[in-house]
């Protein structure tokens, strides 16, 4: 019998949440803040399905219900994506050690 | 055209480049290295999407035009937000990652061949389960992020709102999300569709009202969460690895990331998100009404112990934000260490709005993080430093935590503060703070309380210095 390909995504799904689990412990607490902002950048990744339904419009109309929708949340990950990105980047920047020239 | 194994691979390179950008975060020198990784797998992860739809004729200009849009307005922001104002923003970026959520959902429920889930009306029974969980918690991450996106702006205020039959309401309404789900696989109806995603936007907003301004750390952490299984459920919708993988990451992120501040005030995550603060607390309040005498001195007086101290510990909370005073702060650190006193930062897991939200503010004005410290690497210290200079923090510095059972917030881990030969404390009033109940610190012998605003005070005793 075959296996549902469901099924492998399900695995994915769960082996990737244990991974999150360690790989996020192991990020230092002074660093939560960019942690937020990036994690938000990335789940903005959702820009994947709203590109799909921007594009399924034929020649004769590239405006319908479904296609509208995909626009309007292509333009509120972007949204996400850029300044998301580039507020971390911002922030970490900011980050410096101690000058060690005493 | 790309193939669909061959996207499914891309997809899947993207998913680990995430992986890293989360992993480059546990130390501050590979941290910008990590975010772009991050840049790279959303980069790869667009790109794919483009050329295996292939479609370049038709919607692709708009597409693009949207996209821009988009992209400079969040450009924008990202330059021009100060720092101060990142929970806002933060919780602001989560409502959008709902709302694309839910559009993602809706497109596909009203167009499904594009995504090769089947034809409305018939969609594989898989999909609408995965397409409705998608849609409602995106729905959720929308509405109750705008709530506290409003809270933190101040538009609307911090103190919890609540009223009777509150939590037998969200219940019901929650049960009923899981019966429209069904009805709704059972039986396509669009009309159930659009009453899902509108009890969702409901419950978003009824679950975060009831929930005060200082436990936005744990609401923001959760929103986090959710955004993530948000995208997730999306993810198994479109079949797309790259999607499930990083709603799994962003969803243990945000679960952990609450975990951590529940614990930073000894309390339960249902008891925060049942709005536990404020009705308990009432009483401890008017309990404290009688005058006890505090000690009060100026900057000069202030300027006066620092000089004579070897060691000075800080301790900010969101009053240093609200006040702006970190800057002011690090120059008066920078006078200090000019006279050989050693002076390191101690922060509260829960100080400010946000996890983490002091450290970028100190960051921000140029405080090297390794002067900063966790309340467990610094707690010891306290015994042997002579000067606590303690800057827009009250609870988490209060001592009842440690002596009375009583107390509401008995059992949170807190600086030990009143260990210090003295402690100074910057502050506006004697008023109380979050939790509402009296801070015992503020009339101990060797405390002397310095009311003004924050940073007025900490340029003044610069002068003074």
């Amino acid at each position: 019998m075959e296996i549902d390909p469901f099924i492998f995504r399900l695995s994915i799904f769960i082996l990737s949440i244990f991974i999150g689990y360690y790989v996020v412990w192991s990020v230092t607490p002074s660093l939560h803040t960019p942690l937020m902002s990036v994690t938000n950048a990335i789940s903005s990744v959702i820009i994947v399905g709203a590109i799909i339904a921007g594009l399924s419009g034929n020649s004769d109309s590239i405006f319908n219900t479904s296609s509208i929708f995909g626009f309007l949340a292509i333009s509120l990950a972007a949204v996400n994506i850029f300044g998301g990105f580039l507020v971390t980047q911002r922030m970490l920047a900011m980050y410096k050690k101690k000058k060690k020239d005493k | 055209m790309l193939s669909a194994n061959l996207s499914a691979i891309f997809y899947l390179i993207s998913g680990v480049l995430f992986i890293l950008a989360l992993r480059g975060l546990s130390s501050p020198e590979t941290s910008r290295q990590g975010n772009f990784f991050g840049i790279l797998g959303m980069a790869i992860a667009v790109t794919v999407t483009f050329l295996s739809v292939g479609n370049f004729s038709t919607g692709f200009v708009v597409v693009l035009i949207f996209l821009l849009i988009g992209g400079l307005i969040g450009a924008f922001i990202a330059y021009k937000i100060p720092m101060t104002a990142m929970p806002e923003l933060v919780a602001g970026f989560h409502s959008l990652v709902g709302l694309a959520a839910v559009f993602v959902a809706i497109a596909a429920f009203l167009n499904p061949e594009a995504f090769n889930l089947g034809s409305p009306g018939n969609i594989k029974l898989g999909s609408l389960i995965e397409m409705s969980i998608g849609a409602a918690v995106g729905a959720i991450t929308f509405s109750g992020s705008i709530i506290a996106f409003l809270k933190l702006q101040g538009i609307m205020s911090g103190s919890p709102i609540t009223f009777k039959g509150q939590h037998p309401l969200n219940a019901l309404i929650l049960i009923s999300i899981i019966v429209i789900i069904y009805l709704l696989c059972s039986t396509q109806s669009s009309n159930l569709f659009w009453i899902l995603l509108g009890i969702s936007f409901l419950i978003g907003f009824l679950l975060i009202i009831p929930i005060g301004g200082a436990d936005m750390p744990v609401v923001i952490s959760m929103l986090n969460s959710y955004s993530g299984w948000a995208a997730a459920g999306i993810g198994f919708t479109l079949e797309n690895t790259a999607l499930i993988i990083t709603g799994a990451l962003v969803g243990s992120s945000g679960a952990i990331l609450s975990y951590i501040m529940c614990k930073g005030m000894n309390r339960s995550f249902f008891n925060v998100i049942l709005g536990g603060f404020g009705a308990t607390e009432q009483s401890a309040s008017q309990q404290n009404k009688e005058q006890r005498p505090v000690k009060s001195g100026n900057a000069d007086d202030a300027a006066f112990l620092m000089k004579n101290a070897s060691s000075v510990i800080i301790v900010p909370g969101y009053g240093m934000a609200v006040a702006q005073a970190q800057h002011a702060l690090r120059e008066m650190v920078d006078t200090l260490k000019k006279n050989d006193i050693k002076v390191s930062y101690a922060i509260h897991p829960v100080a400010g709005r946000m996890p983490g939200h002091m450290n970028v503010l100190l960051a921000e004005a140029n405080v090297p993080y390794d002067e900063v410290f966790e309340l467990e690497e610094i707690n010891n210290d306290f015994a042997n430093a002579d000067v606590a200079f303690v800057i827009g923090a009250n609870d988490v510095t209060n001592p009842v935590a440690k002596t009375d059972p009583q107390s509401p917030i008995f059992g949170m881990p807190v600086l030990d503060v009143e260990k210090c030969k003295s402690v100074l404390f910057v502050k506006r009033s004697l008023s109380p703070g979050y939790a509402g109940i009296d801070n015992d610190l503020f009339y101990k012998e060797n405390t002397l309380m310095l009311f003004a605003d924050a940073k007025k005070m900490t340029e003044d005793i610069t002068k003074n210095l």
